[in-house]
This record gives C-alpha cells, sequence and structure tokens, in this order.
C-alpha cells in the first residue's frame, strides 16, 4: 500500500498515530507527482517548496496535539481559485504571470487546518469547457485512457485525484465542471448547495451559479472536506447562514424506506447505452437496500442548458471585463489608442471558447435582445426550480446519470461547441436550480467510469451523503485507473 | 415666436460614510494616490461587493428630506462598460428598481412657491480618478473607485435657469441638512450634470435634448443654461436643426461648445448584479430612519425666529446653509445676543465668504473667534469698524483676534486725557466747522468726528469721542 | 443566420475584442448556431412567469460602516505592467 493511495480518513489515522510524518507523506505525493504527471498534465504549478514548509508546520501541529481533520493533508486547488503568493492563471493567458495578493476563503479555511498545497491544478480557460482541452497551457488526460479527456472545466483536479496526485482536491462547479470531470474520471465530486461555500477568492465565471466543491476518493472524504469549507462568509453576500451540520454524521448505510426519484428526462437526450445501463444498475442496488423508487418528472428539463448558455454567458461577459491588463493581467504591445489596447489585449489573451461566450453573452444583454435572452432565460430558470421543488414534493433525492457518455476522445468535440455543451445536459439543472448534487462512480461501461448523480433540496447535503455513502458499501466499486501505474 | 425651455438636472453626491460602499476602505479625500485600495475596489479576480448599511440609511435619509417614496424592494444592477478608471468594467448602479422615487422639493421664484419632481434617487459607486498632467499617458488613482454616490434626478419641471440655480441650491442644503453628504463642488463631492431642450411655449411636444457638461459650479450651470437656450432658440429662428449631442461649458469664454463624440453609442447591458442580494427598506426601518432625521430648513428658520428672536429675513438667510445655521447656534450659545451675530454672519462673513467662493467650514474662522472679537468690541478694547479690520484678517489667516489687536497696535485710544489732546488739537485745526457747528449745523459735528478718527488711525472710542467733543466745543 | 456578420462586428466592438475576417465568419456561423440552439427557449410561453435572478431568496445582506486598513500599495501594483508615481498608467487620454 502506497502512501498516495490513500483516502483523507487512512492518512488521517496514520498521522494522528504518528505513524507516518507530514513530511514524509508529502514527499510521497511529490514523487508519485513527478512520476505521473508528464502523462497526465492535471497540474499548472506545482508548489514544492511552500508544501514542504506547510508540511513541517503541520507536523508540529500534530506533535502539540492540534490535529484536526486535515491537518497535514496534501491537497491540490483548481487553478481559478485564489492563492497568495501562488500564481492563479485561470488557465489563460490573460493570467498567465498574475499573482494574487490574497487568499479565497476556502483556501483559508484549509490552511488554517494544516492542508498542504501540493498545486493548481489545470482547467477549460476561466472554467468554460467540458474537457479541459480549452486550456491556454496544455491538455489534461484522463487517467483511464490517456487519449481521452478527464472532462471539465474541473478536469485536472479529477484526473489528480483519480491518479493519485493529491489525497483531494478543489474544483469549481457552474455547469457541471465538478460532477462530470468526477464522472468521467471515477472519483466522487459534489456541488455543494448555492450559497453554502463562500465564493469569496473564486474568479467569477458566472456568479449565480459558481460554486466551490471536492473531489475525493470516496464519500466519507467528501464529507470530511465539506465540514471544513462550508460556513458563512461575511466577504461574500450570497453566501448563507446557516448551522454548520457534522457531515459526517450522514455516513450510514441505512436508506430504508428513503424515497428516491427517477426521472425519465435524465435518460433522454443521447445518453450512451453503457451509461444507462449502468446506472439503472444502480437504481436496482437502492432498490435492494430497500429504498422506494418513486416516478418523477422534470419537464422542463431540456430547456435547462439552452437556459444555462445564455445565463452562463452573460454573467461571464461582465465578469470577463475587468480583463485589460491596465491592474493585473496581460497587455497589448503595439495598439493605436486606448480602445485599440483593450481590443488588442483582450484577443491576444482570451481563448476562442472564452471569447465565444463572451460574444454570446454580450449579444444576449444588448440593446433589443435582454428580454429576448437573458430576461427569458431567467424565466426558464424559474420553470426549471419549480419543477425540482414539486418533484421534491414526492422524492427526498433524485438519482441518474451525471454524464450521458463515458469520456470522450482527445479532440473529438473540440470543433463542435455545440456537441460540447451537451456533455452537461443532466449537471447545469442543478446549478440552475441553486441545488446540491454528488457525482460518484457506480460502474465501468468499456472500461471506463460512469458516475451516478444524487440531486438533493437546498442544503439537504447531509442526506446526499447518506444516500451516497450506502450505495458506495453497498456497490464496492473498486476498479482503479489501468492507464498508469495505479497502485490503490 | 416665444420658447420655453426644459430643464433636467442630474446631481451626484458623495455621501458621508467612514468607508467605501462595498469594502472597508476609506473614502478619505486627498490621500496619496491608491493608498485607500483593497483586492474589492481594485476588481481584482474572485473579489466580492458587500454593501454598506450607512449607504443605504443615507439615501433613505434623503429620499424623504426629499418627499420620496421609499422603495420596500430594491436591488442592485451593473452598467456595463470600458474605462481605464472603472475597475470592473462595470458600474454597481441602480438601473429599473431605484431606492427612492417620485419626490419633490419646493423653490421660490419671485416670491412663489414652485413645486420641482425629482423623479429618482439611487446608490452607486464612483469610479477612479485620471490625472493627466504626464505628456505620455495618463495615471489611474483607485482611491475614489467605490465611494458611495447617490445619484438624483429630476424630473423635467425646471423652465429657466433660475429656477436651475434655485433648485440647486435648496438640494444642496437638503443634503447638508440630512448630513448625508458635504456637498464640496470644489472636491467633486457634488456633481451636475443638466440637459436642456426648447420647445414654442404651450406645445407639449419635447425639443431636442442637448447635454451639458463640465458644470463646476451652481452659477457655471445658470451661465451655461443661459448661454445655450439662447443658442439653441437661435438655430430654430434661422431654420436650422439642433443636433442631439453633449456640450461642454467652457467657463473662459462663456460658451458651450460640441464634445468630441464618441462614435459607438452606449449600450450599458445592464442586468441584476448577481453578486448582491436585494434590499428590502420595511416600515420599521424606514420609521427609524426618519426619526434620526435632523431638524430640517423650514422648521428650523421657525426655531430661529421664536427662540433668538431673529427678524424673518435674518433666519431665511441664516438657515438657508447648515453650516451657517450651525455657526450661529455655536456663536450665540456663547455669547447671547442673537442679532448682532447674525447681523455679523450676513454682513462681514458673507461679503469675505461671496468674495472667495468659500463655505463656512473651509475658513479658519471659528464660532469661538468670533465671539472672542465680539467681547473685543464690548469692552470697549476696539471699535466696531476696526473689528471689520480685524475679521479680515482672521479670515485670511486663523489668527486670534487678540493677537491681531496686539500685533497692528489696534487697540482703541479710551484714555481721557489722550484722546482729549487730540480732540484739541483737530478742534485747533478746523476752525470752520468749529464755527459752523456753534452756527447750529449738527453736520460740522459728523465731520469733526471723522477727523478725530483719521487722526486716530479709527482706534478712538466712539463715544468717549462724541462726549469730549462736545465738551470741549461748548467751552 | 439567427445572426448577421454585421452584428457580430457590432457585438464584438462593444465587448472589445478584435477578431480578423475570416474569424469573423466562424463567429457568425457558430454563433448562429448556437442562438438556434437557445432559440428553443421560445417555444414556451413566459408571459406570467417571474424571472430568478437570485435562486437563493434572501435579502440585506450588508457590512458596517468601518474601516478596514487598506493593503499596501506596492502590493495592489505588483501585477501591474505599466506603473508611476503610485499610479497604473494607460495611454494618454485627452477628454
Amino acid at each position: 500500500m502506497e502512501l498516495y493511495s490513500l483516502t483523507i480518513h487512512q492518512l488521517k489515522e496514520f498521522l494522528h498515530k504518528k505513524e507516518v510524518s507530514v513530511l514524509e507523506v508529502t514527499r510521497a505525493y511529490l514523487e508519485r507527482i513527478k512520476e505521473v504527471e508528464p502523462q497526465i498534465d492535471a497540474l499548472i504549478t506545482i508548489t514544492e517548496e511552500f508544501a514542504l514548509q506547510r508540511a513541517k508546520e503541520a507536523d508540529e501541529k500534530i506533535k502539540n496535539g492540534e490535529a484536526k481533520d486535515l491537518t497535514g493533508i496534501p491537497v491540490i486547488i483548481k487553478d481559478n481559485i485564489s492563492t497568495e503568493g501562488i500564481r492563479t492563471t485561470c488557465s489563460s493567458k490573460m493570467l498567465e504571470n498574475y499573482v494574487p495578493p490574497y487568499n479565497a476563503t476556502v483556501v483559508e479555511r484549509l490552511l488554517e487546518e494544516g492542508a498542504v498545497i501540493l498545486g493548481k491544478s489545470n482547467l477549460d480557460e476561466f472554467a468554460m469547457g467540458s474537457s479541459t482541452e480549452n486550456s491556454a497551457f496544455k491538455t489534461t488526460k484522463n487517467p483511464w485512457d490517456l487519449s481521452r479527456v478527464p472532462g471539465g472545466s474541473s478536469g485536472g483536479s479529477a484526473a489528480a485525484v483519480a491518479a493519485d496526485e493529491a489525497a483531494f482536491a478543489l474544483g469549481s462547479d457552474t455547469g457541471g465542471s465538478i460532477r462530470q470531470p468526477a464522472s468521467l474520471c471515477g472519483v466522487v465530486g459534489m456541488k455543494p448547495t448555492y450559497g453554502l461555500v463562500s465564493r469569496y477568492g473564486l474568479v467569477a465565471f458566472a456568479s449565480s451559479l459558481d460554486q466551490i466543491g471536492p473531489f475525493t476518493k470516496d464519500v466519507t472524504d467528501c464529507a470530511i472536506v465539506l465540514n471544513t469549507i462550508i460556513g458563512h462568509d461575511p466577504m461574500d453576500s450570497t453566501s448563507l447562514k446557516i448551522d454548520k451540520p457534522d457531515y459526517t454524521s450522514y455516513l450510514k448505510e441505512d436508506i430504508k424506506g428513503l424515497k428516491i426519484g427517477v426521472a425519465k428526462e435524465f435518460f433522454s437526450t443521447g445518453i450512451e447505452k453503457g451509461v444507462k445501463e449502468t446506472v439503472q444498475k444502480a437504481i436496482k442496488v437502492f432498490e435492494d437496500l430497500g429504498a422506494d423508487i418513486i416516478d418523477i418528472s422534470i419537464p422542463y428539463l431540456e430547456y435547462a442548458l439552452p437556459a444555462y448558455y445564455i445565463i452562463a454567458s452573460a454573467e461571464a461577459s461582465s465578469n470577463l471585463a475587468r480583463y485589460d491588463g491596465i491592474r493585473y493581467g496581460h497587455i497589448a504591445k503595439n495598439y493605436e489608442d486606448l480602445i485599440d489596447m483593450y481590443m488588442t489585449g483582450r484577443s491576444e489573451g482570451f481563448g476562442k471558447e472564452v471569447k465565444r461566450r463572451i460574444m454570446l453573452g454580450t449579444y444576449a444583454l444588448s440593446s433589443g435582445y435582454y428580454d429576448a435572452y437573458y430576461k427569458k432565460a431567467l424565466k426558464v430558470r424559474t420553470l426549471i426550480k419549480n419543477d425540482f421543488e414539486r418533484a421534491f414534493e414526492k422524492c427526498d433525492v433524485i438519482v441518474g446519470p451525471t454524464s450521458p457518455t463515458v469520456a470522450f476522445k482527445i479532440g473529438e468535440r473540440t470543433n463542435d461547441p455545440l456537441a460540447m455543451y451537451l456533455a452537461d445536459i443532466y449537471t447545469v439543472s442543478v446549478n440552475i436550480a441553486g441545488l446540491p448534487g454528488i457525482s460518484l462512480p457506480c460502474g465501468l461501461s468499456d472500461g471506463l467510469p460512469v458516475g451516478l448523480q444524487v440531486i438533493g433540496k437546498h442544503f439537504d447535503e447531509g442526506r446526499i451523503i447518506n444516500v451516497a455513502y450506502a450505495f458506495e458499501q453497498a456497490n464496492k466499486f473498486n476498479a482503479k485507473p489501468q492507464a498508469i501505474g495505479g497502485a490503490r | 415666436m416665444k420658447y420655453e425651455a426644459v430643464i433636467g438636472l442630474e446631481v451626484h453626491a458623495e455621501l458621508l460614510t467612514e468607508s467605501k460602499i462595498f469594502c472597508g476602505c476609506s473614502t478619505k479625500f486627498g490621500s496619496e494616490p491608491n493608498t485607500q485600495v483593497c483586492p474589492v475596489c481594485l476588481g481584482l479576480p474572485g473579489t466580492l461587493p458587500v454593501l454598506n448599511k450607512k449607504v443605504v440609511e443615507y439615501a433613505v435619509r434623503a429620499g424623504l428630506a426629499l418627499n420620496c417614496t421609499i422603495a420596500n424592494f430594491s436591488k442592485m444592477d451593473r452598467k456595463n462598460y470600458f474605462y481605464p478608471d472603472l475597475p470592473k468594467a462595470y458600474q454597481i448602479s441602480q438601473y429599473d428598481l431605484p431606492l427612492c422615487s417620485n419626490g419633490y422639493l419646493e423653490i421660490e421664484i419671485d416670491g412663489q412657491t414652485k413645486k420641482i419632481g425629482i423623479k429618482r434617487i439611487h446608490i452607486e459607486e464612483d469610479a477612479g480618478k485620471l490625472l493627466h498632467e504626464n505628456t505620455d499617458g495618463s495615471l489611474v488613482d483607485y482611491n475614489r473607485a467605490g465611494v458611495p454616490l447617490i445619484e438624483i434626478v429630476s424630473e423635467p419641471d425646471i423652465s429657466t435657469p433660475e429656477e436651475a440655480y434655485q433648485y440647486l441650491t435648496k438640494l444642496k442644503s437638503i443634503l447638508e441638512y440630512t448630513e448625508v453628504s458635504d456637498c464640496k463642488m470644489q472636491e467633486g463631492s457634488l456633481r451636475v450634470d443638466t440637459n436642456v431642450s426648447i420647445r414654442p411655449v404651450g406645445s407639449k411636444e419635447l425639443g431636442t435634448k442637448i447635454e451639458l457638461k463640465n458644470l463646476n459650479s451652481f452659477k457655471a450651470v445658470q451661465k451655461a443654461l443661459e448661454y445655450e437656450i439662447k443658442r439653441q432658440i437661435k438655430v430654430l429662428e434661422e431654420s436650422g436643426t439642433i443636433i442631439q449631442e453633449t456640450r461642454r461649458w467652457n467657463e473662459s469664454k462663456g460658451i458651450t461648445e460640441p464634445m468630441r463624440t464618441k462614435e459607438e453609442a452606449h449600450d450599458y447591458r445592464y442586468f441584476p448584479e448577481p453578486d448582491l442580494v436585494p434590499i428590502v427598506v420595511t416600515e420599521e426601518w424606514k420609521e427609524e430612519i426618519r426619526q434620526s432625521l435632523p431638524e430640517m430648513p423650514h422648521h428650523k428658520r421657525e426655531r430661529f425666529i421664536s427662540e433668538y428672536g431673529l427678524p424673518e429675513y435674518d433666519a431665511k438667510i441664516i438657515t438657508s446653509s447648515k453650516k451657517m445655521a450651525d455657526f450661529f447656534e455655536k456663536c450665540v450659545a456663547e455669547y447671547y445676543s442673537p442679532k448682532t451675530v447674525s447681523n455679523w454672519l450676513m454682513g462681514e462673513f458673507s461679503r469675505l465668504l461671496n468674495e472667495t467662493g468659500k463655505e463656512i467650514d473651509e475658513v479658519p474662522v471659528t464660532p469661538q473667534m468670533l465671539v472672542k472679537l465680539l467681547k473685543l468690541i464690548d469692552n470697549g478694547v476696539i471699535s466696531g469698524s476696526i473689528a471689520k479690520t480685524v475679521f479680515e484678517e482672521m479670515f485670511g489667516t486663523g489668527k486670534e483676534p487678540e493677537v491681531i489687536v496686539e500685533e497692528k497696535g489696534l487697540k482703541q485710544i479710551a484714555n481721557e486725557n489722550e484722546l482729549r489732546e487730540i480732540i484739541k488739537k483737530v478742534i485747533d485745526e478746523n476752525p470752520k466747522s468749529v464755527e459752523d457747528y456753534k452756527n447750529g449745523k449738527e453736520k460740522a459735528m459728523g465731520f469733526l468726528v471723522g477727523q478725530v478718527m483719521k487722526a486716530t488711525k479709527g482706534k478712538a472710542n466712539p463715544q468717549l469721542t462724541n462726549q469730549i467733543l462736545k465738551e470741549e466745543l461748548s467751552k | 443566420m439567427a445572426i448577421s456578420k454585421c452584428e457580430v462586428e457590432h457585438v464584438a466592438k462593444l465587448a472589445r475584442l478584435k477578431f480578423s475576417a475570416e474569424e469573423i465568419e466562424e463567429f457568425t456561423v457558430q454563433l448562429s448556431k448556437i442562438l438556434d440552439y437557445v432559440n428553443k427557449l421560445n417555444e414556451l410561453d413566459t408571459e406570467n412567469v417571474e424571472p430568478t435572478a437570485h435562486i437563493v431568496p434572501i435579502h440585506n445582506v450588508f457590512r458596517e460602516d468601518e474601516v478596514k486598513p487598506s493593503m499596501d500599495r506596492e502590493k495592489i501594483l505588483i501585477n501591474a505592467s505599466y506603473t508611476e508615481n503610485g499610479c497604473f498608467k494607460v495611454p494618454k487620454i485627452i477628454e
């Protein structure tokens, strides 16, 4: 058993019993990163020195009996989450040399607990994409098949956890950017309820949809990380004041009598046969556990994706307007006047997909089109929200596939933006409605992982964890990525 | 044909909060560039705004003082445009649901009261400042970025430049009274834009609107409007057409000039600010704010009449500015002679303020200093006319009155013997006037007093001078 | 085409983006396809539906009016390419 293949709860035990030091764990991970990174390309920045420094401090904490859940646990942070003194690029040429002078609230919380940051992970530029191919720096490969994408936009974080480059990782999810890569890489990924985790320091893509969440190796770890990162933040007006539950108290195998909703709409558009069958088998597992399977319907689901693209792009067009190179970021070298400085610099700094979305969003907000596009999309948002509210009158959670397909080939969809957008068809509605959702591996199809999505009511993460944990214990998915030396 | 003007005014006032609208940076004016800046007001990637509660309270306060309806439900919106002084490339403002709407204020024109409608008051953030001293580039200072503003938009009820001037004066006085803004135009904490169109008298249709910029004082607003209305009438009378444009007031030439038009039309792409939640002003909160409103000008005026026995005219002038009214009350608290204080404030003090274009709190004279001066007069240390000279010196240098009196040797001559010697000399030198006086010409007395004053450089005690003169002349 | 070349050029200018002639062609085709897809929303009658801007219905989140220390100017300016006299520097602007 290698140190780097352990879960957080396993590592924690070794560390707290002082059977191994944080420094040893950190070195093992840094070695692992050096070994697999040439194949995976999950990371943009490796913070070796910082990690070793933090490891020593964590060892001190443990020695002094001040150890907490995440003390000494190695973590990788998606490169659109602000880290003080550590380059935060958003995988964009625009921010290639940007070093933030402040930490995101989630980073502060991890550092306070004594977690060890190993590096920053690759993503689709500004989190726009579903394959991590839109990175300006590198394409991350799926550890299960190096010719395939890891999903996106948090593909670097998902691949890093799948390839044992960190015990856990943080990502962000605007339309599926945690759950879809988690699904494609065979790890656990959760998007919490909008407002549960502070967005302060998360470089905004679509402010009303963005949410930070964890990638872990199992559901128990997911509960542990959630305990640390959630909670009200006075720096984020949309973060809610709620009593902090202990999510590990929901790690129970009993789900007898629980009402699990299955919506036919989640099995319609473009779903692969293998994915459908694997998810149906998973539903059977719930039945065997004594849960009630209830047929529900989300009639407006098919409108979630077009509404999402309008809302997300409109907000993005405004959020990304600040990149003019004056205060930070790429600035044009040759230009005629002020307007040309803006246009040249921005066109050089942004990649194609980012420009496409800025264009779409600008158009949707522009004079004469606001009502037809943006306002319309916000109204459809109401319809989808109502759909879920009605569904949750009949059931406690909803389950279905996370992604309609398993990991697709690198380059397969890069020339067809719409085909790429369809990768999010089952995940965007959850962001539109602000709900929590988890993806956990439920089996393989053609040797590639299939993700099961569990969606809950607002702030009902505890119930999701209960359902996911029960399934994980019963299903015993223990396949490992074979493309790399994946000892687990 | 006779024409009438339709004038609209947009006033931006910086609110008197300690910290900025969305972060804890100080709003202090005049600090070193970029020293009151943090990741939030610099718009660094990932940062988020959190609304300052005082900003809402101040805006509601202004709204209540201006008889507005306070929105029960209000929200913030983003106004998108690119400019180097705008760090996020959008200004957080309010679009379709402003905090206050449908108010009015009253002005007096030729003894008649006229109501001017206030269309809306909304809150927003200020932009940074561009400095143009360099030749090879412009510099950006973001200290002002994020300072809270209210924008007050009038209804087009104003029909003359004089009314515009009265509206602005009244508005400023109300904003000062409510203590929401210090309204210092030279520091940019009050800024005025105006638009004007003309139409034939009796016509219901509106003419083409011209916006005017670069208005650095209320007088400039009035003059620019006067010029612009004449210009528009001339264009129409010469069968020309008025082109919709923004014009700049050129103070030195006294004319408005077309501004170089930006080729593209603005499209601000307003949409609800997703990073901020709606604002709900409940009845309780609104009442709480109403209770905290300071005394308004007309109440103060009535109180000054009844409590201090000031004539109505005095009370009106003194209370037209809150700062002046406060100054008055501080003086009266230490020196209970309201009419004397009011005479000084309306006389010498106002004259010098007008000459220098300053506000009462911008000059070094404090209420305590004025009181000291008045006491020097009462105690016979200086005469009333010398006091004016002393006051001018106080106004310019900030020195205490007794120091000035001492330094300049302005002490009144109240020594009887000393004064009698001087008077005797004056009598000797002016036999003609003495004779005139003795022949019953009372005016000659005045001339002789004047000669005594001249000889003493105004320092002679007037009562004593009169008394001794009479004694000496009757000898 | 759901969007014309001319509109694409206008939107590019609004968004402060610059494209070559080929890119404009490409964007016109792609954006048209995307707009055709999102026009699916027009199938729905939303006449009496309220728009949802905030999914979690909270209001009145404020901070108190308290001054907090600002950031050191050095840190404020550190990521800028051009600075002078404690300021950010941009091309000469004539107002």
